[in-house]
Protein backbone atom coordinates (compact mmCIF):
# COMPACT_ATOMS: atom_id res chain seq x y z
CA UNK A 1 0.00 0.00 0.00
CA UNK A 2 2.76 2.26 1.01
CA UNK A 3 4.93 1.42 -2.25
CA UNK A 4 1.59 2.23 -4.09
CA UNK A 5 1.09 5.38 -2.57
CA UNK A 6 4.46 6.63 -3.03
CA UNK A 7 4.99 5.55 -6.41
CA UNK A 8 1.66 7.26 -7.84
CA UNK A 9 3.25 10.39 -5.90
CA UNK A 10 6.55 10.39 -7.95
CA UNK A 11 6.08 11.76 -11.40
CA UNK A 12 8.55 8.93 -12.40
CA UNK A 13 8.37 5.28 -12.05
CA UNK A 14 8.18 1.57 -13.01
CA UNK A 15 5.02 0.90 -11.26
CA UNK A 16 3.66 3.77 -12.35
CA UNK A 17 4.14 3.87 -16.31
CA UNK A 18 2.09 6.44 -18.49
CA UNK A 19 -0.63 5.82 -21.59
CA UNK A 20 2.43 6.41 -23.72
CA UNK A 21 4.64 4.08 -22.22
CA UNK A 22 2.49 0.97 -22.27
CA UNK A 23 1.22 2.07 -25.50
CA UNK A 24 4.89 2.23 -26.72
CA UNK A 25 6.11 -1.32 -24.62
CA UNK A 26 2.67 -3.04 -26.50
CA UNK A 27 3.85 -1.97 -30.03
CA UNK A 28 7.47 -2.68 -29.44
CA UNK A 29 6.55 -6.37 -28.44
CA UNK A 30 4.92 -6.43 -31.80
CA UNK A 31 7.44 -5.07 -33.92
CA UNK A 32 10.06 -7.67 -32.27
CA UNK A 33 7.68 -10.30 -32.82
CA UNK A 34 7.50 -9.16 -36.54
CA UNK A 35 11.20 -8.73 -36.46
CA UNK A 36 11.71 -12.83 -35.04
CA UNK A 37 9.32 -14.43 -37.87
CA UNK A 38 11.21 -11.83 -40.49
CA UNK A 39 14.02 -13.46 -39.74
CA UNK A 40 13.31 -16.91 -39.31
CA UNK A 41 10.56 -18.02 -41.10
CA UNK A 42 10.91 -20.44 -43.91
CA UNK A 43 8.66 -18.62 -46.97
CA UNK A 44 10.63 -15.90 -48.23
CA UNK A 45 7.62 -13.85 -49.47
CA UNK A 46 6.05 -14.06 -45.81
CA UNK A 47 9.43 -12.98 -44.55
CA UNK A 48 9.32 -9.41 -46.89
CA UNK A 49 5.73 -9.38 -45.66
CA UNK A 50 6.41 -9.18 -42.02
CA UNK A 51 9.46 -7.10 -42.81
CA UNK A 52 6.41 -4.37 -43.60
CA UNK A 53 4.82 -4.94 -40.19
CA UNK A 54 8.15 -4.40 -38.30
CA UNK A 55 8.79 -0.88 -40.29
CA UNK A 56 5.60 0.24 -39.53
CA UNK A 57 5.30 -0.82 -35.87
CA UNK A 58 8.62 1.45 -35.81
CA UNK A 59 6.97 4.13 -37.56
CA UNK A 60 4.03 4.31 -34.85
CA UNK A 61 7.33 4.51 -32.03
CA UNK A 62 8.37 7.41 -33.87
CA UNK A 63 5.08 8.58 -33.67
CA UNK A 64 5.08 8.22 -30.13
CA UNK A 65 8.48 9.76 -28.95
CA UNK A 66 6.72 12.74 -30.97
CA UNK A 67 8.89 12.76 -34.22
CA UNK A 68 6.27 13.60 -36.54
CA UNK A 69 8.47 13.63 -39.55
CA UNK A 70 10.69 11.25 -39.26
CA UNK A 71 7.34 8.59 -38.77
CA UNK A 72 6.08 9.56 -42.12
CA UNK A 73 9.07 9.35 -44.32
CA UNK A 74 9.70 5.47 -42.47
CA UNK A 75 6.44 5.18 -43.83
CA UNK A 76 6.94 6.34 -46.83
CA UNK A 77 10.52 5.12 -47.72
CA UNK A 78 10.52 1.96 -45.85
CA UNK A 79 7.21 0.46 -45.86
CA UNK A 80 6.64 2.35 -49.53
CA UNK A 81 10.04 1.62 -51.67
CA UNK A 82 12.19 -0.90 -49.56
CA UNK A 83 9.60 -3.17 -48.96
CA UNK A 84 8.43 -3.25 -53.02
CA UNK A 85 12.20 -3.68 -53.55
CA UNK A 86 13.05 -6.30 -51.85
CA UNK A 87 9.31 -7.86 -53.00
CA UNK A 88 10.99 -7.29 -56.75
CA UNK A 89 14.22 -8.82 -56.02
CA UNK A 90 12.76 -11.84 -54.16
CA UNK A 91 10.30 -12.64 -57.54
CA UNK A 92 13.49 -11.64 -59.64
CA UNK A 93 15.63 -14.10 -58.22
CA UNK A 94 13.02 -17.06 -58.52
CA UNK A 95 12.00 -16.98 -55.16
CA UNK A 96 9.58 -20.62 -54.44
CA UNK A 97 6.47 -19.26 -53.36
CA UNK A 98 5.54 -22.24 -50.49
CA UNK A 99 7.99 -22.96 -47.80
CA UNK A 100 12.05 -23.19 -48.36
CA UNK A 101 13.75 -25.26 -46.83
CA UNK A 102 16.77 -24.62 -47.18
CA UNK A 103 16.51 -20.52 -46.06
CA UNK A 104 19.23 -20.82 -43.39
CA UNK A 105 22.26 -21.76 -43.45
CA UNK A 106 24.53 -24.33 -41.24
CA UNK A 107 25.71 -21.56 -39.19
CA UNK A 108 22.23 -21.10 -37.31
CA UNK A 109 23.52 -22.40 -33.67
CA UNK A 110 26.24 -19.99 -33.81
CA UNK A 111 24.63 -17.23 -35.39
CA UNK A 112 22.14 -17.89 -32.51
CA UNK A 113 24.51 -17.38 -29.86
CA UNK A 114 26.38 -14.86 -31.33
CA UNK A 115 23.01 -12.80 -31.42
CA UNK A 116 21.77 -13.82 -27.46
CA UNK A 117 25.50 -12.96 -26.19
CA UNK A 118 25.21 -9.75 -28.51
CA UNK A 119 21.88 -8.93 -26.85
CA UNK A 120 22.45 -9.68 -23.43
CA UNK A 121 25.77 -7.51 -23.30
CA UNK A 122 23.93 -4.70 -24.40
CA UNK A 123 20.90 -4.64 -22.64
CA UNK A 124 22.49 -5.21 -19.53
CA UNK A 125 24.76 -2.30 -20.78
CA UNK A 126 21.63 0.06 -21.45
CA UNK A 127 19.70 -0.42 -18.92
CA UNK A 128 22.63 0.10 -16.48
CA UNK A 129 23.51 3.61 -18.14
CA UNK A 130 19.64 4.66 -18.37
CA UNK A 131 18.36 3.81 -15.15
CA UNK A 132 16.99 6.81 -13.76
CA UNK A 133 16.52 8.69 -17.62
CA UNK A 134 13.75 9.76 -18.49
CA UNK A 135 12.65 11.77 -21.85
CA UNK A 136 10.31 14.91 -21.36
CA UNK A 137 7.63 14.43 -24.43
CA UNK A 138 5.76 17.21 -23.00
CA UNK A 139 6.28 19.35 -26.35
CA UNK A 140 6.48 18.25 -29.48
CA UNK A 141 10.23 17.67 -30.69
CA UNK A 142 10.19 16.52 -34.39
CA UNK A 143 7.85 18.67 -35.91
CA UNK A 144 8.05 19.07 -39.99
CA UNK A 145 8.56 22.36 -39.38
CA UNK A 146 11.67 22.25 -36.99
CA UNK A 147 12.86 19.53 -38.93
CA UNK A 148 12.55 21.48 -42.47
CA UNK A 149 14.23 24.53 -40.77
CA UNK A 150 16.93 22.63 -39.11
CA UNK A 151 17.80 19.91 -42.23
CA UNK A 152 18.01 23.51 -44.92
CA UNK A 153 19.89 25.56 -42.57
CA UNK A 154 22.45 23.60 -40.63
CA UNK A 155 22.42 20.37 -42.71
CA UNK A 156 22.86 21.62 -46.30
CA UNK A 157 26.27 20.38 -47.34
CA UNK A 158 25.67 16.76 -45.87
CA UNK A 159 22.08 17.21 -47.59
CA UNK A 160 23.40 17.88 -51.38
CA UNK A 161 26.02 15.07 -50.88
CA UNK A 162 23.15 13.26 -50.18
CA UNK A 163 21.50 13.72 -53.38
CA UNK A 164 24.89 12.92 -55.30
CA UNK A 165 25.22 9.66 -53.43
CA UNK A 166 21.49 8.92 -54.24
CA UNK A 167 22.78 9.58 -58.08
CA UNK A 168 25.70 8.04 -58.10
CA UNK A 169 23.72 4.89 -56.87
CA UNK A 170 21.18 5.12 -59.04
CA UNK A 171 23.28 5.32 -62.25
CA UNK A 172 25.31 2.05 -60.65
CA UNK A 173 21.93 0.48 -60.77
CA UNK A 174 21.04 0.81 -63.75
CA UNK A 175 24.73 -0.11 -65.08
CA UNK A 176 24.50 -3.38 -62.83
CA UNK A 177 21.40 -4.54 -64.06
CA UNK A 178 21.07 -3.53 -67.65
CA UNK A 179 21.14 -6.87 -69.47
CA UNK A 180 22.84 -6.33 -72.29
CA UNK A 181 26.11 -4.76 -70.94
CA UNK A 182 27.02 -8.71 -70.45
CA UNK A 183 26.27 -9.35 -73.95
CA UNK A 184 28.90 -6.82 -74.98
CA UNK A 185 31.50 -7.40 -72.87
CA UNK A 186 31.55 -11.14 -74.47
CA UNK A 187 31.34 -10.55 -77.95
CA UNK A 188 34.98 -7.83 -76.84
CA UNK A 189 36.12 -10.57 -75.26
CA UNK B 1 8.63 8.53 -21.09
CA UNK B 2 11.63 6.18 -19.49
CA UNK B 3 14.71 6.15 -21.64
CA UNK B 4 15.12 2.63 -21.19
CA UNK B 5 12.30 1.41 -23.33
CA UNK B 6 13.59 2.98 -26.81
CA UNK B 7 17.09 1.75 -25.97
CA UNK B 8 16.58 -2.04 -25.32
CA UNK B 9 13.85 -2.35 -27.79
CA UNK B 10 17.19 -0.87 -30.26
CA UNK B 11 18.98 -2.81 -28.99
CA UNK B 12 17.04 -6.40 -29.52
CA UNK B 13 15.96 -4.86 -32.87
CA UNK B 14 19.90 -5.03 -33.92
CA UNK B 15 20.28 -8.59 -32.56
CA UNK B 16 17.59 -9.65 -34.06
CA UNK B 17 18.52 -8.36 -37.29
CA UNK B 18 22.78 -9.42 -36.19
CA UNK B 19 20.72 -13.11 -35.90
CA UNK B 20 19.52 -13.02 -39.29
CA UNK B 21 22.60 -11.46 -41.40
CA UNK B 22 24.52 -14.44 -39.71
CA UNK B 23 21.28 -17.31 -40.33
CA UNK B 24 19.62 -16.57 -43.78
CA UNK B 25 20.95 -18.35 -46.64
CA UNK B 26 19.43 -16.50 -49.17
CA UNK B 27 21.27 -13.34 -50.63
CA UNK B 28 17.60 -10.86 -50.48
CA UNK B 29 17.04 -12.06 -47.03
CA UNK B 30 20.52 -10.94 -45.56
CA UNK B 31 19.66 -7.67 -46.74
CA UNK B 32 15.98 -6.94 -44.79
CA UNK B 33 18.52 -8.01 -41.79
CA UNK B 34 20.52 -5.11 -42.80
CA UNK B 35 17.64 -2.78 -42.85
CA UNK B 36 16.15 -4.23 -39.25
CA UNK B 37 19.69 -3.16 -37.84
CA UNK B 38 19.74 0.24 -39.57
CA UNK B 39 15.93 0.70 -38.08
CA UNK B 40 17.38 -0.35 -34.82
CA UNK B 41 19.96 2.37 -35.12
CA UNK B 42 17.39 4.99 -36.52
CA UNK B 43 15.27 4.53 -33.42
CA UNK B 44 18.00 4.99 -31.46
CA UNK B 45 19.03 8.29 -32.62
CA UNK B 46 15.26 9.25 -32.65
CA UNK B 47 15.15 8.58 -29.38
CA UNK B 48 18.21 10.21 -27.71
CA UNK B 49 17.65 13.43 -30.12
CA UNK B 50 14.22 13.52 -28.09
CA UNK B 51 15.99 12.97 -24.67
CA UNK B 52 19.04 15.57 -25.38
CA UNK B 53 16.32 18.25 -27.27
CA UNK B 54 19.34 18.95 -29.49
CA UNK B 55 18.62 22.50 -31.01
CA UNK B 56 20.42 21.19 -34.10
CA UNK B 57 18.07 18.49 -34.11
CA UNK B 58 21.01 16.30 -35.45
CA UNK B 59 19.60 12.74 -34.17
CA UNK B 60 17.14 13.69 -36.62
CA UNK B 61 18.83 15.04 -39.87
CA UNK B 62 21.69 11.94 -39.28
CA UNK B 63 18.07 9.62 -39.34
CA UNK B 64 16.74 11.13 -42.51
CA UNK B 65 20.38 10.39 -44.12
CA UNK B 66 20.59 6.86 -42.40
CA UNK B 67 17.10 6.84 -44.07
CA UNK B 68 18.69 7.77 -47.85
CA UNK B 69 22.10 5.47 -47.37
CA UNK B 70 19.82 2.05 -46.68
CA UNK B 71 17.37 3.25 -50.00
CA UNK B 72 20.58 3.47 -51.58
CA UNK B 73 22.25 0.43 -50.60
CA UNK B 74 19.64 -1.89 -50.95
CA UNK B 75 18.89 -0.55 -54.34
CA UNK B 76 22.61 -1.21 -55.35
CA UNK B 77 22.63 -4.36 -52.89
CA UNK B 78 19.58 -6.08 -55.36
CA UNK B 79 21.18 -5.01 -58.19
CA UNK B 80 24.26 -7.25 -57.70
CA UNK B 81 22.28 -9.82 -56.32
CA UNK B 82 20.48 -10.18 -59.33
CA UNK B 83 23.64 -9.63 -61.23
CA UNK B 84 25.38 -13.13 -59.57
CA UNK B 85 21.82 -14.88 -59.82
CA UNK B 86 21.91 -14.05 -64.06
CA UNK B 87 25.14 -14.92 -63.68
CA UNK B 88 25.44 -18.31 -61.82
CA UNK B 89 21.72 -19.18 -61.31
CA UNK B 90 21.52 -18.75 -57.55
CA UNK B 91 21.26 -16.02 -54.83
CA UNK B 92 22.47 -18.56 -52.41
CA UNK B 93 25.50 -16.58 -50.09
CA UNK B 94 26.86 -20.06 -48.82
CA UNK B 95 27.34 -21.51 -52.77
CA UNK B 96 28.98 -18.18 -54.15
CA UNK B 97 32.33 -18.77 -52.86
CA UNK B 98 34.41 -17.45 -55.35
CA UNK B 99 34.22 -13.68 -56.84
CA UNK B 100 35.98 -14.71 -60.32
CA UNK B 101 33.72 -13.33 -62.75
CA UNK B 102 33.33 -16.08 -65.90
CA UNK B 103 36.69 -18.35 -64.91
CA UNK B 104 35.20 -21.17 -63.12
CA UNK B 105 35.96 -24.43 -64.21
CA UNK B 106 33.52 -26.40 -66.03
CA UNK B 107 32.68 -29.26 -64.08
CA UNK B 108 31.31 -26.58 -61.13
CA UNK B 109 29.22 -24.89 -63.00
CA UNK B 110 27.47 -27.83 -64.63
CA UNK B 111 27.65 -29.57 -60.98
CA UNK B 112 25.74 -26.45 -59.91
CA UNK B 113 23.13 -26.80 -62.65
CA UNK B 114 22.98 -30.54 -61.86
CA UNK B 115 22.21 -29.65 -58.63
CA UNK B 116 19.78 -27.09 -59.46
CA UNK B 117 18.15 -29.89 -62.02
CA UNK B 118 17.77 -32.04 -58.91
CA UNK B 119 15.97 -29.75 -57.04
CA UNK B 120 13.48 -28.34 -59.40
CA UNK B 121 12.31 -32.53 -60.37
CA UNK B 122 11.74 -32.64 -56.24
CA UNK B 123 9.88 -30.09 -55.65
Amino acid sequence: MNLAVTALDSTHGFLSPSGVEIVFVLVGLGVLGAALLTVTTKQLVHAALWLVVALGGLAVEYLLLTAEFIAWVQVLIYVGAVVVLVLFGLMLTRAPIGASPDADSGNRPLAFGVALAAAATLVTLVVDAFRSTWIDLGTVAGSTKANGVTLFRYWVLPFEALSVLLLAALVGAIVLSRRNANARDEKER
Amino acid sequence: MHLVFPAVLAALLFCVGLYGVLARRNAVLMLMSVELMLNAVNLNLVAFDVWLRDALHAGQALTLFTITVAAAEIGLGLAIVLLIFRHRGTADIDRVGRLADGDETAGDGGEQQARDDEKKAVR
